[in-house]
């Protein structure tokens, strides 16, 4: 057995299963991710994707296994705000009023003091993450008024403000516009360069090709793990579809 | 301006200030309508319109027991309140019932228990006004509880204010940054609770959630920003109040369901002529004259 060096390792899950109330969502599954690597997870609906990602954030309580964030509990990582999740458009209530810049700021509150009031390096860091999303013009705009493709930058600037070292992307390219697509596109190859560690959801097989590194295939438990051009392959992918071929599910000439 | 054959406007707002008990009424609705106004903002952006519902019918047994053994109503009534909330979330989980008929048999017995109760102990409860409320016969130990309650309201939602919004909006968020959602879960019942126990005096159980929910629907037709929000809903609770108050006392109606009707009155007005989302959206009107 070698030792592990927990230092080495953004996230470890080992093992790791959840159920909501005795219905089995997730069983056995296991990930490792260094900085700098992007990894996409593919699954069917209800595959247990979204599960996993809320059992790294914290949001659903593992029943067994172990989840490592930077080597220490979820807890720590919450504390730390080492994870920021960026949601699904269809996970949020986009008549909420709120808008773009008071979303945004709400990526700082794990860092403010308890009455949530922004510092001069709040102010600073939401700036900045707005910028980066290219959204400058629309700092005070509802974000029922925004686009898909604007919502969903909104929420990836969020994430930018509280300086996360890891992103948890939820169908990060769903319902998106080609802006919007590009931007975000550029902003992965910039994360990954400032060794930041991605995990991505998403139901478009081109894109696990074009960025990620590693490819996690799900069916209630890992089906297969590795470098997406070793594991992504039709078998592995028709296995995780439940036996439907991936010619039948994303065209022939995938 | 002729109000009346007989009544002017100026008097119709200063007669009734002459009678002590029309200030008490009219200062204590203004501080539970400000309160409820207050949380009613959380409450519609939170769909939990339900929940205030069977809160604030849950309290009626607890109101009851309270008159009886000679203890602060308030006291009864938040135990009620927070304990209906603690069996549903209990049955839901222990069942394959849906919530929602979960809320409704939760509540329609803890209400039932409380009719039965006001029969069964030989006292001086005044059913009437547990039901519809009486703001103008409100009494003095009551006017300190509905002070104290009210207070404490407003003090814990101004300090969570941000908290609460992000709870609302974004749970999962909130977790992922190491914010404690069940505390804040627990703190939003505990100001349900609170504000259906003061919210019951002005207008009574059965009314009491239009208090809990109408001034933030028609807040939400009026903004988008959830500063205002709050702000809009806190001040259409308070003219609903006065409206209500004023009307009852010269035209001689129910107090309770006059405010209610104030409210319901500004709330259809948003629904029609709000500028952005009511359905003649009346700055496109103004447009059309320019």
């Amino acid at each position: 057995m070698e030792t592990i060096n927990y230092q080495n390792f953004r996230i470890e899950a080992e093992n790791i299963c959840v159920d909501y109330n005795g219905k089995v969502a997730l069983y056995d599954a296991n990930l490792r991710l260094k900085p700098g690597q992007i990894c996409g997870l593919v699954g069917m609906n209800g595959a247990g994707k979204t599960t996993f990602f809320n059992a790294l954030t914290g949001f659903v309580n593992i029943s067994k296994g172990k989840i490592r964030i930077n080597g220490e509990s979820v807890r720590s990582a919450q504390k730390d705000q080492t994870i920021a999740y960026v949601p699904q458009n269809e996970g949020i209530d986009s008549q909420f009023p709120i808008s773009v810049w008071d979303v945004v700021m709400m990526g700082r509150y794990g860092s403010m003091n308890i009455f949530r009031c922004p510092r001069e390096s709040d102010v600073q860091a939401v700036k900045d993450a707005i910028e980066r999303v290219d959204l400058t013009d629309h700092l005070s705009t509802p974000i029922g008024n925004l686009s898909g493709g604007q919502r969903k930058r909104t929420f990836l600037a969020r994430a930018i403000a509280q300086r996360a070292s890891i992103l948890l992307l939820d169908e990060p390219f769903s319902g998106v516009d080609i802006r919007t697509e590009k931007l975000i596109s550029e902003l992965f190859i910039k994360f990954k360069t400032e060794g930041k560690t991605i995990l991505l959801s998403t139901h478009d097989m081109i894109h696990v090709r074009e960025f990620c590194d590693l490819v996690l295939l799900i069916n209630k438990t890992v089906v297969a793990y590795g470098e997406t051009s070793e594991v992504f392959t039709p078998e592995n992918i028709t296995t995780t579809f439940g036996g439907i071929s991936p010619d039948f599910l994303f065209g022939p000439e995938s | 301006m002729e109000f009346c054959s007989f009544l002017t406007l100026d008097s119709f707002i200063t007669d009734p200030l002459t009678h002590d008990f029309m200030r008490k009424a009219l200062l204590m609705s203004s501080l539970v309508a400000a309160v409820c106004g207050f949380l009613s903002s959380y409450l519609t952006l939170k769909g939990w319109a339900l929940m205030g519902d069977a809160v604030s019918h849950s309290v009626m047994p607890g109101v009851v027991v309270a008159y009886a053994l000679g203890l602060p109503f308030s006291l009864g009534a938040f135990i009620f309140g927070v304990g209906s909330v603690a069996l549903i979330g209990f049955i839901k989980q222990k069942s394959r019932v849906k919530e929602d008929t979960i809320i409704g048999l939760v509540f329609t017995g803890f209400f039932a228990l409380g009719i039965v109760l006001v029969s069964k102990i030989k006292s001086n409860i005044d059913l009437h006004s547990i039901l519809f409320g009486s703001p103008l016969g409100i009494s003095l130990s009551d006017v300190k509880q509905t002070i104290l309650i009210s207070l404490l309201v407003v003090i814990l939602l101004s300090i969570f204010r941000k908290d609460l919004m992000l709870y609302c909006f974004d749970p999962r968020h909130a977790k992922t940054v190491g914010i404690n959602v069940i505390f804040l879960h627990y703190l939003l019942l505990t100001c349900l609770s609170l504000a259906a126990v003061v919210g019951l005096q002005s207008v009574g159980i059965i009314l009491v959630v239009a208090m809990l929910i109408t001034p933030g629907a028609t807040a939400y037709l009026l903004t988008d920003k959830f500063d205002n929000m709050t702000v809009i809903s806190v001040l259409s609770a308070i003219i609903s109040s006065l409206i209500g108050i004023y009307v009852s006392f010269w035209f001689d109606l129910e107090t309770g369901g006059s405010i209610v009707l104030a409210q319901t009155f500004i709330f259809l007005f948003a629904f029609l002529f709000a500028p952005r989302y009511g359905i003649f959206k009346l700055k496109k009107l103004f447009a059309g004259y320019k």
